[in-house]
């Protein structure tokens, strides 16, 4: 399966980036052969509007099964819900160590958004 | 005599006199003899109703068109979702989802969707309420608490003040969306300013905004104040604009506002000035 993680550089050692609509980038692991690669998520970072439902539409394209990510609003969960992707929650450390915590199962899968929508 | 002018009242700071200066030149409108109206564009805070206290006779709802996906007739190719600059709309996987509080109305989903899987249904936003308040034609726009999409309202009162033949626009404060709904296509703007640093700034950024837009105007200094006005008359000379009446800052205007009356009638010397600047208005927008 191939698992998003919200961060703030582009490798495994990168910070993980607590924001999901507005994060740098999205790093892309298959779990089975532990291949990874970055997407930037510039585009998104200026947006006016709409940039969570903007990236949950960016990862879908990546075909991922899973997000780990810090936070996640109304628009974004609902987004993410409809491409068929289980959000996780996890914030501490690098994207390798979530990674690990996300294998170990120490992650738990989140029933809905945990921070308010920023419009309206 | 017959006129068929819109003047809009503008600043670029808030709270500089806007409502005061509008609702009192429509008062020198009707004792001029104009079928004159007031329409209250400030949406989100509309008071001009707290001084004119108009009877209210006409309430209708207004909204905006929102797309709605006939799931069966979708095809998820996803065009909708390109066209939409506001992701209101968007193909995810296999199903189409709307974010009815992001779209701005604009129906570009509906005229590039090939399968015409997508109609509209009006979202309100907020309320018009129109009446008639000494003889001023009043009509304000209430936008819904919560509503972030006011210029669609905004352009719905414009709409219905049509009729008056001396048409004076209330504005929002700033330079933003609201504001252009607001003055776009009226004939005059007057632009109202403290002879402040602060209003002088916040001036220069609505004279640009006009400049943009190409509409004239010219400005009025609200509680004039002998000691900052030369900041005021400077600034006005750089940018080349005219001054066209000047409001002594006096306490007795405050405390008719305090009390919600109209110093054009409580405060001696107003109607004056009102005449006045209503006679300069006409002049300078007829030219």
């Amino acid at each position: 399966m191939k698992v998003a993680i919200t961060s703030q550089g582009k490798t495994l050692e990168s910070k993980v980036d607590t924001r999901f609509g507005r994060a740098g980038w999205f790093v892309v692991i298959d779990t089975n052969t532990g291949d990874y690669n970055a997407v930037s998520n510039e585009q998104n970072l200026n947006a006016k509007q709409g940039a969570g439902i903007q990236a949950a539409e960016q990862v879908s394209r990546q075909e991922v099964s899973a997000l780990i990510t810090g936070n996640c609003g109304p628009k974004a969960f609902r987004t993410l819900m409809a491409a068929g992707i289980k959000v996780y929650y996890g914030t501490e450390g690098t994207v390798a160590e979530v990674l690990e915590q996300f294998h170990n199962g120490t992650l738990s899968e989140a029933s809905d958004a945990n921070v308010d929508s920023h419009w309206v | 005599m017959a006129l068929n002018l819109t003047i809009a009242v503008a600043s670029g700071k808030g709270g500089t006199g806007k409502t005061t200066v509008s609702a009192n030149l429509a008062c020198a409108a009707i004792e001029a003899g104009h079928n004159a109206a007031y329409l209250d564009c400030d949406v989100e805070e509309p008071n001009g109703h707290l001084f004119l206290k108009p009877r209210i006779s006409h309430i209708y709802p207004v909204g905006i068109p929102v797309p709605v996906v006939n799931e069966e007739k979708c095809t998820k190719c996803g065009a909708c979702g390109e066209i939409c600059q506001y992701s209101a709309i968007v193909k995810i996987s296999k199903t189409v989802l709307t974010f009815d509080n992001m779209c701005h109305g604009c129906g570009g989903c509906s005229l590039v969707c090939p399968a015409g899987a997508i109609t509209e249904k009006e979202r309100p936003i907020g309320v018009i309420e129109e009446g008639d308040a000494g003889g001023v034609s009043f009509i304000h726009g209430r936008l819904n608490i919560g509503e972030a999409m006011s210029p669609p309202l905004i352009k719905a009162v414009r709409k219905a003040g049509l009729h008056g033949n001396l048409t004076i626009v209330d504005v929002p404060p700033g330079t933003s969306c609201p504001v252009i709904a607001a003055v776009r296509g009226v004939d005059y703007v007057l632009l109202v300013t403290e002879p402040t640093p602060f209003g002088l700034n916040d001036l220069g950024l609505a004279l640009d905004m006009l400049r943009e837009l190409g509409i004239p105007g010219a400005v009025v200094i609200n509680r004039s104040d002998p000691e900052y006005n030369h900041l005021a008359h400077d600034f006005c000379r750089e940018r080349g604009v005219q001054i066209l009446a000047e409001i002594p800052d006096e306490r007795r205007v405050a405390e008719a506002y305090s009390v919600g009356e109209l110093a054009y009638y409580a405060v001696p010397g107003y109607r004056k000035i009102m005449q006045q600047l209503l006679t300069s208005v006409e002049r300078e927008a007829i030219g």
